[in-house]
């Protein structure tokens, strides 16, 4: 469990965090989404006591960072940017981590095994891989065996293999009960792998919903029907809170008919129908149809891409 | 690539003990990542030769120019400063390696591997200092008695003979080994404070090499007052036999240098607590 109250980080005259209040659950993976420069690494750093709130608190399981007894059994964080020492092996640098809270060589052979890295386990770490690194930051986080694993964007880096591993290993934790936080910036990798989200932009908490509830919250209740006879079967169904239309020959958008229905009522009258298909929202169109008036993500997004083609 | 990869995580393996993070912890885990870096091996391995190397090759020098009449300046006439010739440049290997033992975790980023196993901090602080102050001090001791009875072996029945019990060899020698412990730990102070190599290793020099040479620029009287007070003379105090009078006593020279490496380590530790990693 994590717990965020009015969380809120200013470099200067910049706010990277504002007034965020928020709870991440154990036993489901929450997704912490928003684009890039939107708070998303600070606030992390702020959960494991890397970087100290300008105001307000975060908890983990109930207790500040710097109060933690057993930190590593607390809450184990792979965080963006790299965080280990280059020329030492990353056996070593597991065996150093976990030596601070009484783990030995038989835990760090479990992690190392775990995260796939047993063939470069003694070799130095600043030789490794992009997604090399992600499974040494991994091992990391596992090492405590913790309540609470958080990773930024773990699946940067990462081939496909690795990031269908990561996808498992997540819900598999969360399946365990533990508590899954996870950044992303990319909306497809969240509908993917969480459940429940917590989203920012600039620093601000623009929605703290689960997958399920975005996605009904937007849900239109449309039906795609295929079917050559799509003149005969618009006026069979067609009744009071009906709309049907149609932008292509042989393909009617139906609103106020299940799939169900209308499946029956084709089959009653001997219509051969070659598309059923509720239209559900992507996560992508839930998102911006829930946080659509918030212009500043909007702009935020706009600024980075075209900072990024400048 | 060539690892595999897992399709089934097992993490929830019980782990056997308690979990606490407890200062002899984070002793055990400063050691693993002190012996781990190769970086360790050389600076040591360096101030090793340097130390025995240099004692020795000072000592034959000294055989061959018996004949000449030598001045009273140290590491001629004192045979003790001449084993001891090395710790000019053995100051500078472990200066070096206290440093890095500091800022290589802020270069790399894994202080923040550090600091997130041990959120409190200042128990990192405490077990680098101890385990750093240790190994040091052991290869340091080791290093200088080397030294001292590799060149008293060349300098017997010279004019340079002298033996471990005579009057203050031995605080001498066993007092290099201590000044270039405190080095190490000021090299470590410097590194909390300026999070920088390359800053810490640069103000390390300029505290031991550049300031007293601007010192004895300035007036006598004032370079008589202020000089014995200096970082590098305050330690110097100490390993020397029979100083001329410019010295601190021993015991005070040396407890004024461990007063400048505690300083940069206090400064060092307010830094590490209040500022974000």
């Amino acid at each position: 469990m994590i717990t965020a109250t009015n969380l809120t980080k200013r470099y200067g005259d910049k706010t990277a965090v504002d007034d965020l209040t928020f709870s991440v659950r154990p036993g489901v993976v929450t997704g912490f989404l928003g684009p890039n420069g939107a708070g998303k690494s600070t606030t992390m750093r702020m959960i494991v006591g890397l970087d100290r709130p300008t105001s307000g608190t975060v908890t983990v399981g109930g207790r500040a960072y710097v109060d933690q007894a057993a930190p590593m059994h607390a809450i184990g964080a792979l965080l963006e940017a790299r965080a280990v020492h280059t020329a030492r092996s990353a056996y070593d640098h597991l065996l150093a981590l976990g030596a601070t809270t009484g783990l030995g060589r038989r835990r760090v052979d479990e992690v190392v095994d775990l995260v796939g890295l047993r063939e470069v386990a003694h070799q130095r770490a600043g030789g490794f891989s992009l997604g090399m690194g992600q499974r040494l930051g991994i091992a990391s986080a596992l090492l405590g065996d913790p309540e609470v694993v958080m990773l930024d964007e773990p699946v940067n880096g990462l081939d496909l293999d690795g990031i269908r591993w990561i996808r498992g290993l997540l819900r598999s934790l969360a399946g365990e009960g533990r508590t899954v936080f996870v950044s992303s910036h990319q909306m497809s990798e969240m509908a993917l792998t969480a459940e429940h989200l917590v989203a920012v932009g600039r620093g601000r908490l623009l929605a703290d919903v689960s997958v399920a509830e975005m996605l009904a919250s937007t849900d239109s209740g449309t039906v795609r029907v295929g079917t050559p006879y799509a003149t005969e079967l618009a006026e069979l169904l067609a009744g009071e809170g009906v709309q049907i239309t149609s932008s292509e020959r042989h393909v009617l958008s139906v609103v106020g008919r299940s799939s169900e229905q209308i499946g029956a009522v084709a089959l009653l009258h001997g219509l051969v129908l070659h598309e059923l298909t509720p239209q559900r929202a992507t996560l992508e169109e839930a998102f911006i149809a829930m946080t659509g008036d918030d212009v500043e993500y909007r702009s935020q997004t706009i600024d980075d891409t075209s900072r990024r083609a400048a | 690539m060539s690892t595999e990869v897992r399709t089934t995580p097992s993490p929830t393996r019980p782990v056997v003990g308690t979990r606490e993070v407890t200062q002899w912890r984070v002793v055990v885990s400063e050691w693993v990542k002190l012996r781990s870096l190769r970086s360790t091996l050389w600076t040591l391995g360096a101030a090793c030769v340097a130390l025995v190397g240099l004692g020795v090759l000072i000592a034959y020098v000294r055989t061959t120019q018996t004949a000449l009449d030598t001045g009273p300046g140290p590491g001629t006439s004192d045979p003790t400063a001449t084993a001891l010739a090395g710790v000019n440049f053995g100051q500078l290997a472990i200066g070096v390696l206290g440093v890095l033992v500091v800022t290589g975790e802020y270069s790399t980023g894994m202080i923040r591997a550090t600091l997130t196993a041990v959120p409190r901090r200042l128990p990192v602080l405490w077990a680098k200092s101890a385990v750093f102050a240790v190994v040091t001090l052991a290869v340091s001791l080791v290093s200088v008695v080397a030294a001292f009875f590799g060149a008293q072996a060349i300098l017997s029945g010279s004019d340079l003979q002298t033996t471990f019990g005579a009057d203050g060899v031995a605080r001498a020698v066993v007092g290099a080994a201590l000044y270039l412990t405190v080095v190490g730990l000021l090299g470590m102070g410097l590194g909390w404070m300026l999070r920088s190599t390359a800053g810490a290793i640069a103000a390390l020099f300029a505290l031991l090499l550049v300031v007293p040479v601007v010192f004895g620029l300035l007036p006598a009287s004032w370079n008589d007052t202020v000089g014995p007070y200096l970082p590098n003379n305050a330690g110097q105090a100490v390993m020397t036999v029979a100083g001329d009078g410019s010295l601190l006593p021993p015991w005070t020279g040396f407890a004024v240098f461990c007063g400048y490496a505690a300083l940069a380590l206090v400064a060092g530790a307010v830094r590490l607590v209040r500022r974000d990693a």
